[in-house]
């Protein structure tokens, strides 16, 4: 008797937990196909590709097109622009945080003239992407000699209104006895903002990481403009400089096989960046 | 070990002025505590002694020197906050260690020192956690050990036990009152519950609006205040006070000393009597009347609400068991002479 409603309760919620399951592996699916194509055309021949229908299934060339790309690609090899795109990422995420977090901690522990004013200028970069400031900053990239160089890749996207914004809004919102109690035992404000302010800010610190690094790896207007030299170029970009232009053909398995390479450092980001996401999150400091 | 000397000090935010001059001197060792009710300035005048909110003008000293531009940090003193403000990310080891780290102790006598604290305070089961995974009282206890591990001249509490239910509250004060007393550090405590002041202090500080109206032994304080205002704040339920319209109103009849002092005083005088000393009988020299409204059995005691015909309350505290007359009626009420306080216009007293 007391066992029915249980396994009535048990049955319903099976139910509801299959279809959304359904819904779910449906959703992916229809999601995930594009990439697969992308796979499987990473692993055929040339010609395999050109002629109707388009396979379905990896074929047997994974080696010989992956090994092609990554050791002489078309332009550049695919692993140069691999580690390019490496450098500028992750330039742009720490030098981001870096710049930012310390703008912020300026911004929220010191009163020195002129600070609400210093922050609504940053806030109001807020308002200017990339885009729109491009050719100005071109302008000052190549007057400094930093055309097809890291440090032009990097400086100038490295300023971030949203981050110090983020970390303002964070660090306002430790409380005040904190900073005290580490000024009563001592703490000068660098001190404070090592040994206190910088691990608290841990999982905020992750979570901008992977977004930044996506952001860096992903930038593909300014890489197009300010190098011009193959060796220089960034993987996103460098997928676009592969297809011919006139009449040439396109070496599709290899464009398949980079854009594939391409994608998986992001991913790799993404997932072991979420674990100490995660972690954060359950052992939530405040 | 250290003295504290407050001269004159002031303080304005912007504009308003919120201490208007306190002066107060501590002596070495001593368990000082100030009291008032909320906004009076209390947490800032002791900020000031800690350095955390500059002075605008006075000067305090702290062991006969005078930090008035001395950071924090120089001047000796460990201070534990309302809300503990415990380092998040820190074990309970690692917060009581932070201040030696600072100041370069070796690390033997580190962690020789915050043993030692944690057994005083018996955290010694607990070091390895983190703040989060402990009870408010213990989390108030990590607190009180990164006071004690550095060896300050001087503690200050900010209402440390003001987040910590009743019973527990009782408890830690009287763990304070110990832990300060073996010590022998000279400790300023700030809080707005006079129960609190009345157990801890040496002495103690009653504030009001920026001023400090009374300073002295809380018994003294007690039995004697000063001002009108410190009769109502300490001492519960509190003092009852009567405004005396004529020298020979009806429901007040006081013995000749007392008149003769009301009829050389200027302006309006206030009759202010405790709630213990008043007795439902005539024995006493001073008596007043009243309409008794209703009675609060509190077990040991009654608390008996009159009113006056004047419309005045007044409470008389009785012995639980004594037999009470029915609500409604009529009765007398008397006090000895010299239980009676009289206070100016300007709410200072009368002798
Ligand atoms: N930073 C500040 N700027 C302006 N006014 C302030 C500031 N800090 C405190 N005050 C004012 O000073 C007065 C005294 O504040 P304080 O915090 O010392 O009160 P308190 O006696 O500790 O009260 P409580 O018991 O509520 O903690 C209050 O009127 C408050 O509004
Ligand atoms: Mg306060």
């Amino acid at each position: 008797m007391a066992r029915l409603p249980e396994s009535g309760m048990v049955e319903k919620r099976g139910a509801g937990l299959w279809l959304t399951h359904l819904g779910l592996i449906a959703g992916v699916l229809v999601i995930v196909f594009p990439i697969w194509l992308a796979f499987v055309a990473s692993t055929v021949s040339q010609p395999e590709i050109v002629r109707p229908p388009m396979p379905l299934w990896p074929g047997d060339q994974f080696f010989e097109n992956y090994s092609k790309a990554l050791v002489s690609g078309i332009n550049a090899p695919v692993a140069r622009m691999l580690f390019n795109s490496a450098v500028m990422a992750f330039g742009i995420a720490i030098g981001k945080i870096v710049i930012s977090i310390l703008s912020a901690f300026a911004i929220v522990y010191f009163r020195f003239p002129g600070r609400n004013l210093f922050f609504w200028l940053i806030f109001l970069t807020l308002m200017l992407p990339v885009e729109v400031r491009i050719v100005p900053t071109y302008e000052v990239a190549a007057n400094f000699g930093m055309l097809n160089s890291y440090s032009g890749l990097i400086f100038p996207l490295i300023a971030s209104a949203t981050a110090t914004f983020l970390f303002r809004q964070f660090f306002m919102t430790v409380p005040d006895e904190l900073a005290e109690a580490a000024r009563v035992d001592g703490a000068r404000p660098m001190r404070f903002f090592w040994d206190i302010l910088l691990p608290m800010s841990r999982t905020n610190i992750a979570a901008l990481f992977v977004i930044l690094f996506i952001y860096g790896w992903n930038q593909y207007l300014w890489p197009l403009l300010i190098t011009t030299d193959p060796s220089m170029n960034t993987i996103v970009m460098g997928i676009k400089q592969m297809f011919p232009s006139g009449d040439d053909i396109a070496d599709w398995p290899v464009i398949m096989a980079t854009s594939i390479l391409a994608m998986l450092p992001p991913v790799v980001v993404v997932i072991s960046m979420q674990k100490l996401f995660i972690r954060g999150l359950v052992d939530s400091e405040k | 070990m250290a003295t504290i000397r407050i001269d004159n000090v002031k303080k304005r935010f912007g504009q308003t002025e919120v201490i208007h001059g306190v002066d107060i001197d501590i002596n070495d060792g001593e368990f000082i505590v100030i009291v008032g009710p909320s906004g009076c300035g209390k947490s800032t005048l002791l900020r000031m002694v800690a350095g955390l909110e500059t002075v605008t003008s006075g000067e305090v000293q702290i062991h006969g020197k005078r930090v008035n531009e001395l950071e924090p940090m120089d001047r000796n003193i460990a201070m534990v906050f309302q809300n503990y403000a415990l380092y998040p990310h820190m074990s309970v080891f690692d917060n009581m260690a932070y201040g030696l780290k600072i100041a370069g102790t070796a690390k033997a006598e580190i962690a020789e020192r915050v043993d030692k604290a944690a057994q005083m305070l018996q955290l010694g089961d607990y070091l390895d956690r983190k703040p989060r995974q402990l009870s408010g009282g213990q989390r108030q206890r990590v607190a009180m050990g990164r006071a004690i591990v550095r060896k300050p001249a001087v503690f200050l509490f900010d209402e440390p036990l003001s987040n910590l239910d009743a019973k527990l509250r009782v408890q830690m004060r009287l763990e304070i009152k110990a832990l300060q007393r073996d010590l022998g550090i000279t400790s300023l405590y700030v809080t707005h519950d006079q129960v609190e002041a009345m157990t801890l202090a040496d002495r103690m500080v009653v504030m009001n609006a920026g001023v400090a109206e009374q300073i002295g032994a809380p018994m003294d304080v007690y039995q004697d205040p000063r001002t009108m205002f410190v009769g109502g704040f300490i001492g519960s339920p509190p003092m009852n006070f009567l405004q005396l319209r004529q020298a020979s109103d009806d429901s007040m009849r006081l013995p000749p000393q007392i008149a003769d002092r009301i009829e050389k005083a200027e302006g309006p005088v206030t009759v202010g009597v405790r709630p213990e000393h008043l007795s439902l009988d005539a024995n006493g020299e001073a008596r007043f009347s009243g309409r008794l409204r209703y009675v609060e059995p509190l077990g040991a005691e009654t608390l008996v609400h009159l009113v006056t015909e004047g419309g005045e309350q007044i409470t008389v505290r009785q012995d639980g068991i004594a037999q009470l007359p029915e609500a409604g009626s009529q009765c007398v009420m008397s006090s000895a002479a010299e239980h009676i306080c009289l206070f100016g216009k300007d709410g200072a007293r009368i002798d």
